[in-house]
């Protein structure tokens, strides 16, 4: 399976990823006794899935084990394994759209990496035949728009833009404008890092929202958050916040080809049951991949 | 501000600690697990975490806080002093070199803000009246060197740039001949944000280094970093021996938990923190400071500085006359009100007043409009009016509404208040006539 090995591969550039980690404590006790709990604690809060939901999953695990009568660490290693899946849900996740034409909305705080996912997001649905349009509703940054016509330039798709400064919602409506003349499949709309707890910036965006509700009301509509997996339990409040303003459908995770675990991924998806759609593990184009929860837990405990 | 998560959930852990006469191993132990969650939930490193409780706890299980007085209290002070142990101590500036220039290098991973830093640094040192020079070395992210030319055109700071086709170590090079030929005294590289373990790129840091031998190579971290800030800390250290870190976007309600990691694992100070999305959101990183802050006994400290940094001294101190004197009118309370809006958002200053727990103030909604309105509402009077509101009869009211757009309710309170304000003005300036006397202040706006 090349995305599980290229995930691995992502995972493991370190030697001391939490795969290993998991993997040594299963190995280091053979028996399940307090001290296995302490250090799976101890690992799993390492990778930032957090001190809440990490006493969530133990408490869990403990129970399985007593109700299950586990004995063996490689039992409890499965049962860790089927818990945390749980708490992921199962299916391979992507950004195909449901119906055409869609309309993607991006957002997430400053300098995750939303500039250069869209990059990557316009090739990967270009390479499954779409059209793809790119809408540069970032005027806030300086450069913000060079940089998403240099990845417009790379993928072959059009980049619909004015000037810096100018108003991001009067960009979008004109990116709409120019999607729907020309039959465009999917518009991905950049906009401004922002800081969650900015209320102005996160006014702009509703009113970004209502352009699009407005001028694309048949559209099939998408809000994704794009997420740094180096980010910690800030994490979950970022999201909350956005969720609030902006109905998010899916994150996108990236920079998981750090040492960073992503494990707050675990617990947004305990806490705020939002799907990750696509994750982010190297620097290349193509290194934009399609979500398996199933093999990332996997790939984390194995 | 940052930290105010933590700082609500240690008030709630030392309210319980704060009603005993006496302690007992286990409220210690209690407490301590508290302790240990809120810094888990603020990102601080498991491990570093650990060492921080075991700590604490061998001081406050010892003598020193069973036979105190208030043993709440000596714990929190413990908390406090470990705290600011654990985050440097004292605040460190920058090494300046002896003969000019001084040469300061950012690094750091993708999207943790060096670009901005580097403008941002090069405005806090020409504000100090230093000539800063911007070298964009990063020739991998599309538009950065853009971005930077940007930013620098912005506050007026020349950047040194020579495309992206050229090596980073000779543009880093060429940058500082080109410092010492315009005569520029501080010299800030910007280099391509890398991961930590990309061998390759980090080698091409080593090299910048070795070729130029920067007084300064800075670490920039996002404050929102996880658990990993520690790995990521410890890499570029090892490999390029920095000499201090910068935290960025600590305006978001992150607490921040990064900051004591880092310092932990790597020994460097935490020499600057960006605070906002303004060129001029920079601050000196206070370890001190922001321990109190943590532990709920505010930012006073920061509050004067910022005070002192907008207020115009002369306008206050007629303003103080005049308070004493008694002949405060509109216009000097229009004043008054754009000097503290200088300051900042009031929610921001509000959060640096002692025994205010900035999660409560996420209730109060504070309508900065509002604000905006009177002041509408102020500039729609004439100067007659503004000396002497008691000439403000219905008729002028209703101008005063259509000129500011604003109701004659709305007239009729602005003038209500600031009645209010200036009875509190008597009462002050009373005092400082008579001595301070018993009696509370009321602040006008907040109830």
């Amino acid at each position: 399976m090349e995305w599980f090995d290229k995930l691995k591969k992502g995972l493991s550039k370190t030697k001391d990823d939490i795969s290993g980690k998991i993997e040594q404590v299963f190995t280091f006790n053979k028996e399940i006794n307090d001290e296995l709990f302490d250090e799976l604690e101890e690992v799993m809060i390492l990778s930032d899935i957090g001190a809440i939901t990490t006493e969530t999953i133990i408490d869990r695990l403990k129970e399985k084990i007593k109700a299950e009568k586990l004995t063996s660490s490689e039992e409890a290693k499965k049962a860790l394994q089927d818990i945390i899946v749980e708490m992921m849900g199962k299916g391979t996740q992507n950004i195909k759209p449901e119906k055409l034409p869609a309309v993607y909305l991006v957002v997430g705080v400053n300098g995750v990496g939303k500039t250069t996912s869209i990059g990557k997001m316009a090739y990967y649905l270009k390479n499954n035949g779409y059209s793809v349009m790119l809408a540069a509703g970032d005027t806030f940054r300086a450069a913000a728009i060079d940089q998403l016509e240099v990845w417009g330039n790379r993928c072959h798709v059009d980049v619909v833009k004015h000037t810096e400064g100018s108003d991001p919602a009067a960009v979008i409506y004109d990116a709409i404008q120019s999607a729907k003349a020309k039959n465009i499949d999917v518009l991905i709309c950049d906009t401004a890092g922002r800081l969650h707890n900015k209320k102005n910036l996160m006014e702009e965006l509703k009113k970004i929202n209502k352009v699009i509700e407005r001028e694309y009301s048949d559209a099939y509509k998408q809000t994704l958050l794009v997420m740094d997996a180096t980010t910690g339990q800030n994490a979950l409040s970022q999201a909350k916040e956005f969720i609030e303003v902006s109905d998010v459908n899916g994150l996108i995770l990236t920079k998981l080809d750090g040492t960073a675990k992503g494990g707050v991924v675990v617990a947004i998806a305990n806490e705020l049951n939002v799907p990750v759609k696509m994750i982010g593990i190297g620097e290349g184009i193509d290194d934009l991949q399609e979500f398996n929860p199933e093999a990332f837990v996997k790939a984390i405990i194995n | 501000m940052a930290f105010e998560n933590l700082t609500s959930k240690f008030l709630e852990t030392f309210k319980k600690l704060k009603g005993k006469g006496k302690l007992t191993e286990k409220d210690i132990k209690d407490s301590m697990r508290e302790v240990k969650l809120a810094l888990l939930e603020a990102d601080v490193n498991y491990k570093v975490v650990k060492d921080f409780i075991n700590s604490v706890s061998e001081r406050a299980v010892g003598q020193e806080v069973m036979e105190s007085l208030t043993p709440g209290q000596e714990v929190i002070k413990i908390v406090n002093e470990e705290l600011i142990k654990l985050m440097g101590g004292s605040e460190s500036k920058l090494n300046i070199s002896s003969t000019p220039p001084t040469v300061i290098m950012l690094v750091g991973l993708q999207g943790a803000g060096k670009t901005t830093m580097a403008s941002k640094i090069a405005l806090y040192l020409k504000k100090k009246n230093k000539s800063p020079l911007l070298v964009a070395c990063d020739v991998y992210r599309p538009a950065a060197i853009k971005q930077l030319q940007v930013l620098g055109s912005q506050i007026d700071i020349p950047v040194f740039s020579m495309g992206n086709k050229i090596n980073p170590v000779d543009i880093a090079k060429a940058g500082i001949e080109n410092a010492a030929k315009k005569g520029n005294d501080y010299i800030i590289i910007d280099t391509a944000g890398r991961l930590h373990i990309d061998e390759e790129l980090m080698n091409e840091l080593k090299n910048i280094k070795e070729s130029i031998n920067p007084n300064e190579i800075l670490l920039v971290v996002d404050s929102m970093t996880g658990q990993d800030a520690v790995n990521v800390a410890e890499k570029f250290n090892e490999l390029l021996d920095i000499t201090g870190v910068i935290l960025t976007k600590l305006d978001g309600d992150t607490r921040g938990g990064a900051a004591i990691s880092v310092k932990a694992v790597t020994g460097k100070p935490i020499k600057f923190v960006g605070t906002g999305e303004k060129l001029s959101d920079i601050e000196i990183f206070h370890p001190d400071r922001m321990a109190s802050r943590i532990l709920g006994m505010g930012d006073v400290l920061s509050l004067i500085e910022k005070a002192q940094e907008t207020v115009d001294e002369k306008q206050a101190l007629e303003m103080q006359k005049k308070i004493i004197s008694q002949q405060f009118t509109l216009d000097d309370f229009l004043n008054q009100m754009q000097q503290v809006k200088k300051m900042g958002p009031i929610k921001d200053i509000l959060k640096m007043v002692p025994g205010v727990d900035s999660n409560k103030l996420d209730d109060v909604e504070i309508d900065e409009s509002e604000v905006a309105h009177t002041e509408a509402i102020i500039q729609s009077m004439t100067l007659g009016e503004r000396k002497n509101p008691s000439i403000i009869n219905s008729s002028r009211k209703k101008r005063i509404a259509k000129g500011s757009g604003s109701s004659i309710q709305d007239v009729n309170k602005l003038l209500s208040s600031f009645e209010q304000a200036r009875k509190m003005m008597k009462q002050f300036g009373d005092m400082q006539q008579k001595g301070f006397k018993k009696g509370k202040m009321k602040i006008p706006f907040f109830k």
